[in-house]
């Protein structure tokens, strides 16, 4: 291996905080030479973007204080150069994309005069700047960059915008470019697009590549080497391989084992009654087919999974067949009754027996309820179930089923993880004892572990109390373990329909292909092979 | 852009009559200006002759109706004090006031962005301290107070400013100063608290990974973003300006819209009074919709 181009040596980080101080970094040590790809793994709250914030003096301390540690680049330590020196360096020298482009571009200016800027702002002139901002958004292939210049972040996709990103990033051809979660907010086939023109960029500039992201598959695809953190500390390091086949730290092969897309795949029972019926179902906005003659059926204890990207009309199936949307046209049959054109009061019944579970539980639990409100809030409003007395041990039933403690019954939502608050939205969802549960990317925002512990849990509902799901969801591996029945959507249509092992096996669309394709596997072996037979192509 | 400004117009003309009206009548429930402007001692017959010259002995309704047909042709009808056209006594007035609100906003605008923007650069800093004092002290002290004091010390006292009246620049300074205080206290703190979490932003980091100077950062990257909620409040206080600002022009005899109002209304002057409200409306509904433009112009997301 060629001498190391930035290294980071014993790097420890304190953050200051109310409730105490967290060791955030403890004693992390990495280095990346020229042409090489570092990814850094870790789920949230592992550190692992600590170390890259501070390369790039964009810890604010307080609350962050630098404990101990150097970061040696071309023979400075840059953790004692000044201000003005930092300044210089970043973005000449060492550069930086962020995972949510639409928020780490400015909305008030023009993605031109954002770009420029990277050049003036280290004294380049403005026209030579400009014409190198021309020259690299035709590259990372935005049509038009001439027109693309004068527009403004809102006016671009979301691939779009980290394209632009990272061309800004490239302007003055930096020796290193640091890529925070790049593509976690992208839907997988522009993840696949976006990762293959990061690979391309680094071929052509032999640039260092520090990756920092949570997921293994895009780490397998991208990186030579590894390091893994959790709680602060590098608990692993290797090559790719290494660290896949033959990881050493328990908390590695945690992590590994709990990557979705491994389990068998689950087999539809056809003998069950049909509970849900959706007949040529669609919705329109003004001019925008958001969803075009949905059909399909909902046995009980099945779990039906809608796949596919940002925009294919997935959640407004779902809120049009909850009447939270009013349909266009199409019925939808709940245990044999149109659920579109039943009275209010039928309704209000049926809204029981269907429950939802959202994305986001920091936002659908409201932070001044505790526990037991949140979750005794429904009995309330459908005037039924458990008396007042028996209430809160039922709580503390649920709270159980879904793996929390009684304890907990008191305590308010922000006082617990992300894992644990899903935990509690399930909870609140079977306390009406329904019959379906709409899970709206309910696994999405949750870190793989606890993404893992949460799909048995709902797996184990499924079979104990006989309840069907409806799981809408844009990561496939989560699906292939969870759903034994899959339907595939692409702008407002269903493209494909059927056993999760035909969908995943014997796929018949193109579309369905290349959303299998795009999909990244976390053993890079996989990958390999993949690419070697020119999946991406 | 065309359109919403259009669409505000539309609404503001129905306000516009909506106020009209409302003026028109509660005005007269206030008496009989005859009362005022007639000597102690006059006669009934002075009276009801004084009401017929003015058509004051009119059923209400037609009073009104005969307003209205005037007004098509802009006539606002006589100042019963000056025996001039009101809307040339308002005018007249105005031209004091807008000048007078206009220099003590432009001073507030610059001011507050500029200390405000610093403070919250380094916010807890000794800078970020003195700033809030400041402002909490502007924004919480009695304009009238501060005139007075202000005439005591530096009119009485220091002989450097004249107390009252207009005529030279130098008679503006103290108008303008006391002016400017509060609205300049109250938007400090919303630019200081609007650019605090401007700077929060992630765009803002990015700007840093950049390598972007700090002043560049504060001023071209942050700012444009935080001067949104400023300009509503700059609005709201700019408003309160146009009105005229009668505490301060009665203080110091300077001869404004707040003055002449208060005036006429103690007179009973209707036709001043009535003039005075619809112009000043239509400064503040041109304001706002030079505030829309402004919205426009600083967030492209509005604009596309």
């Amino acid at each position: 291996m060629s001498e190391a181009l930035l290294t980071v040596k014993n790097l420890s980080v304190d953050f200051h905080t109310a409730r105490g101080t967290v060791h955030a970094v403890r004693n992390v040590s990495w280095s990346v030479s020229r042409g090489e790809t570092l990814a850094i793994l870790g789920e949230s709250g592992s550190g692992k973007s600590v170390s890259a914030n501070a390369i790039m003096n964009l810890l604010d301390s307080p609350p962050a204080e630098i404990v101990s540690g150097e970061i040696l680049y071309d023979g400075k330590d840059l953790l004692k150069i000044s201000q003005e020196e930092h300044r210089a360096l970043n973005g000449k020298k060492i550069a930086m994309i962020f995972q949510d482009p639409l928020g780490h571009l400015n909305p008030v200016y023009s993605v031109g005069w954002q770009i420029v800027e990277m050049m003036t702002a280290h004294g380049r002139p403005h026209d030579l700047a400009h014409k190198r901002a021309l020259e690299l958004i035709a590259r990372v292939g935005i049509p038009e960059p001439e027109k693309a210049m004068r527009k403004y972040p809102h006016q671009f996709s979301g691939g779009q915008r980290q394209r632009l990103m990272i061309a800004m990033a490239l302007m003055l051809k930096p020796d290193i470019l640091i890529a925070d979660e790049p593509t976690t907010a992208l839907d997988v086939t522009i993840q696949a697009e976006v990762l293959a023109l990061l690979k391309e960029l680094q071929a052509e500039t032999d640039m260092a590549l520090v990756l920092i992201s949570h997921d293994l598959g895009v780490v397998a695809e991208i990186a030579d080497r590894i390091v893994v953190m959790n709680e602060g500390e590098i608990v692993e390091s290797g090559t790719v391989r290494e660290v896949y086949h033959e990881a050493k730290h328990p908390y590695t092969r945690k992590l590994i084992a709990a990557a979705p897309g491994k389990g068998e795949i689950k087999i539809p029972n056809r003998s069950s009654p049909i509970l849900l019926s959706v007949e040529k179902l669609s919705k329109s906005y003004h001019s925008f087919h958001a969803l075009r003659d949905a059909s399909f059926t909902v046995a009980r204890a099945q779990s039906l999974a809608i796949v596919g990207e940002s925009g294919s009309g997935k959640s407004t199936l779902a809120r049009t067949l909850l009447r939270l949307e009013t349909a266009d046209s199409g019925h939808v049959y709940w245990k044999g009754k149109d659920l579109l054109t039943m009275s209010a009061r039928e309704l209000l019944g049926v809204r029981r027996e269907i429950q939802m579970v959202f994305q986001d539980p920091t936002q659908s639990l409201n932070p001044r309820m505790s526990v037991y409100e949140l979750i005794a809030e429904g009995w309330d409003i459908h005037k039924l179930m458990p008396a007042r007395q028996e209430r809160r041990a039922r709580v503390i039933e649920l709270l159980e089923q879904v793996g929390l403690i009684a304890e907990h019954i008191d305590r308010y939502p922000h006082q617990f993880s992300g894992g644990q608050r899903q935990r509690i939205a399930i909870a609140r969802a079977l306390a009406l004892e329904p019959e379906l549960i709409i899970c709206d990317e309910a696994v999405s925002a949750l870190d793989v572990s606890i993404q893992a512990q949460v799909i048995a849990l709902l797996d184990s509902l499924r079979q104990r109390l006989g309840i069907s799901f409806i799981f809408i969801a844009h990561d496939l591996g989560v699906v292939r373990d969870f759903a034994d029945t899959v339907i595939v959507m692409k702008a407002g249509e269903i493209v494909e329909m059927g056993p999760t092992a035909q969908i995943f096996e014997a796929p018949r669309e193109p579309y369905t292909k290349k959303l299998l394709a795009s999909n990244l596997d976390p053993d890079p072996d996989v990958q390999a092979k993949r690419r070697a037979m020119g999946i991406y192509a | 852009m065309i359109k919403l400004i259009g669409q505000r117009a539309i609404a503001s003309i129905f306000s516009l009559l909506v106020l009209m009206v409302l003026v028109f009548f509660l005005s007269r429930l206030t008496g009989d200006p005859a009362v005022l402007f007639l000597p102690i001692d006059a006669t009934e017959q002075m009276k009801e002759e004084f009401r017929r010259l003015h058509g004051l002995d009119r059923p209400v309704l037609e009073q009104f109706w005969f307003y209205l047909q005037d007004l098509a042709y802009l006539d606002f009808g006589e100042s019963l004090r000056k025996a001039r056209p009101a809307l040339e006594v308002v005018l007249e007035a105005y031209a004091w006031t807008l000048p007078l609100a206009l220099i003590t906003m432009a001073l507030v605008m610059v001011a507050a962005i500029v200390l405000g923007s610093l403070a919250a650069f380094k916010t807890g800093g000794f800078f970020d301290r003195l700033v809030s004092i400041i402002s909490l002290i502007g924004a919480s002290a009695p304009d009238f107070w501060i005139a007075i004091v202000a005439i005591v010390i530096f009119s009485i006292g220091l002989g450097w400013l004249p107390t009252s009246g207009v005529g030279t620049p130098v008679h503006w300074i103290l108008p303008v100063a006391v002016l400017f205080i509060r609205p300049f206290g109250l938007v400090v703190q919303v630019v200081r608290g609007s650019m605090l979490a401007a700077l929060q932003a992630p765009y803002v980091k990015t700007a840093r990974a950049k390598g972007v100077k700090n002043l560049p950062l504060i001023f071209v990257h942050t700012l444009r973003n935080g001067m949104l909620p400023v300009i509503t409040v700059m609005g709201d206080q700019a408003a309160a300006l146009l009105n005229g600002a009668v505490i301060v022009e009665t203080i110091f005899g300077f001869p404004g819209i707040g003055k002449l109002m208060i005036d006429s209304i103690l007179q009973r002057d209707f036709n001043v009074v009535l003039a005075a409200i619809m112009v000043t409306a239509l400064a503040i509904f041109i304001m706002n919709v030079l505030i829309d433009i402004a919205y426009g112009l600083l967030d492209p997301r509005i604009r596309y």
